[in-house]
């Protein structure tokens, strides 16, 4: 079983992603997971959301306390201990940062993979909503999905320009990292 | 066909299988999703009921009480303060005999207010006269919302679908929808005897004085007790349709030797499920004790018969007594020869996670000894507070 968590703000797309990411897992034929832990429902408060992604049904309810992977939506959040705890040893890391990754894994200590999504969501949907390209960047790191299991999870939810826009940030998202560079953590 | 959903969308498709007449509703956290997915699938034309927008819950549950003596298969859904402002209506929809379905969305009750899930909710109507199914995960969930209507009809008694909120209404999870032909053959049309009809007109609920009341209040007990069988039956039914039982009155897994048990309701048994199998811990039963009311008694204890412990799990208390479910089981089991000693505790209060490793700390307790206690408490917190 594969356990990931997302942080976030009120306001990105947080339970969102983690629906999709888990949506996506079923289309490849998988068991999925996904719940959001709100806080106060607000703008800009942090978010917390889980997924997980199994071959058997998913019985555990528990939060995710050990995750393999974080999708991290808002780089500030780093700054906050809660965010990074509980992330297995070796564990990736993915920011949404204009910054890069060799730059965020200095600040760090460990290794971080960045990649500019709220930049390019701005740049494609013309909002700067990290949330689809970090799932893409997710899905081609790992190797969990191809790019189409993402793009029929967001069908089901989106449709017309806005989901043809999505697919286009979805293609482009997924060429700036380094494919199947967390294979090995994805199928441990 | 299996679907990845989250739980509150695929309580509206069930209930939407189920072709109701009548849905009354009003929003409060966790249950919201709920109605608002309802609404929608009658806005896109794909459910064809009289949908209520009302102005508070003691409305919905007044407006699905009147559409049901009327002859309609009637449902709403609420949490908390709102299963709260229904109470009054609740106990005249059972006194009135009216098979309405509710899906009651667990959550705390404030003050403080909290809007995460425990029992404290279903457990302040327990007295109500409905019958009170728990889930412990959506799949369960969707085929007791079901069922609900099956028992409601045929006992002509409310149904109260308890769902943890948030941990089962707001996660997305794979589960199977059935198709709405076998939805259709399982469930015939609702046909209410004691329909109001103008040509046949009927008060209902009119004034009993002391010379009948206890005759009601006797009629009512036996009706929930006699439910006991109709809620097998249905589920048995259920299961020859789809392979699948929502779990009965009372299901009972772990090895038949084992010496002690752990007793709880609602979506930690799923977690309880997954950690019997894969943390290393004492052989020991886990009882999902799914109907609370009516209180499977012989059930229980045909299940508890060789356990010499049972840890009973509360998500809920009653202040200056302690645990409800506790207190329930230990009357359930008392006279009983060879009885195990039984102890109580709660978890997961206002929405405390329940790890895995919940599961071994509950076959420690009976080690520890005592009354009744709050297990997950962190008492550090308390010299915060005071």
């Amino acid at each position: 079983m594969i356990e990931v968590r997302i942080h976030g703000r009120g306001g990105q797309g947080n339970v969102v992603a983690a629906y999709l990411l888990a949506a996506a897992a079923f289309e490849t034929g998988r068991h999925c997971q996904a719940f959001p832990s709100f806080g106060a429902e607000r703008r800009g408060a942090p978010v917390t959301a889980f997924v997980r992604i199994a071959d058997q049904t998913i019985r555990r309810r528990c939060q995710v306390a050990n995750p393999a992977f974080l999708i991290i939506q808002d780089s500030g959040l780093l700054h906050i201990p809660a965010t990074m705890e509980g992330l297995l040893p070796q564990g990736g890391v993915l920011v949404n940062s204009p910054r890069t990754s060799t730059e965020l894994t200095q600040e760090y200590g460990r290794p971080m993979t960045a990649l500019p999504a709220s930049a390019l969501a701005q740049d494609i949907l013309g909002r700067p909503l990290p949330n689809v390209a970090l799932l893409s960047a997710f899905a081609a790191l790992t190797g969990l999905m191809p790019a189409d299991a993402l793009i029929k999870a967001l069908a089901h939810r989106f449709k017309g320009d806005i989901l043809e826009r999505n697919t286009k940030l979805i293609v482009a998202a997924g060429q700036l990292v380094d494919a199947g560079a967390w294979k090995e953590v994805a199928h441990a | 066909m299996l679907e990845a959903l989250e739980g509150s969308q695929a309580i509206a498709r069930a209930v939407a299988l189920c072709r109701p007449g009548v849905v009354a509703a009003y929003p409060i956290t966790p249950q919201t999703h709920i109605v608002e997915n309802i609404s929608k699938l009658v806005a896109d034309g794909k459910l064809n009921t009289e949908l209520v927008s009302v102005e508070s819950e003691f409305s919905a549950a007044s407006v699905v009480l009147g559409a049901s003596a009327a002859g309609s298969r009637s449902y709403t859904a609420s949490s908390s303060q709102g299963i709260l402002l229904m109470t009054e209506v609740l106990f005249n929809i059972s006194g009135m005999r009216l098979p309405v379905v509710m899906t009651c969305a667990n959550r705390a009750i404030g003050a403080p207010i909290n809007i995460w899930n425990d029992h404290s909710d279903s457990m302040a109507v327990r007295d109500s006269g409905w019958i009170q199914l728990h889930c412990a995960d959506n799949q369960e969930a969707v085929d007791t919302t079901i069922q609900a209507f099956r028992i409601a009809e045929a006992t002509e008694l409310p149904v109260m679908v308890c769902m943890d909120g948030f941990v089962l209404t707001h996660t997305l999870e794979t589960l199977e929808i059935p198709d709405q032909d076998l939805v259709d053959r399982y469930l015939p049309p609702f046909v209410f005897n004691r329909m109001l009809d103008p040509q046949n007109p009927l008060s209902l609920g009119t004034l009993v004085g002391p010379e009948y009341f206890s005759e009601t209040r006797h009629l009512a007990h036996e009706a929930l007790n006699q439910s006991a069988s109709t809620i097998v039956d249905v589920d048995r039914e259920w299961q020859n349709l789809t392979g699948r039982s929502a779990g009965g009155l009372l299901s009972v897994e772990g090895p038949d030797d084992a010496k002690i048990g752990v007793l709880a309701m609602g979506s930690v048994v799923s977690t309880f499920r997954e950690a019997m199998d894969c943390l290393a811990a004492e052989p020991a039963k886990l009882m999902a004790l799914r109907a609370f009311r009516p209180l499977p008694e012989e059930a229980i204890r045909s299940a508890c018969a060789g356990l010499d412990h049972l840890v009973v799990v509360d998500r809920a208390l009653s202040p200056g007594f302690g645990g409800i479910v506790g207190g329930e089981i230990k009357a359930a089991l008392s006279g009983m020869k060879d009885a195990p000693q039984i102890y109580n505790v709660a978890i997961g209060l206002g929405g405390r996670d329940v790890p895995l490793e919940m599961w071994p700390r509950l076959l420690d307790v009976p080690k520890q000894g005592g009354g009744f206690r709050i297990l997950d408490l962190e008492p550090a917190k308390l010299g915060e507070m005071s």
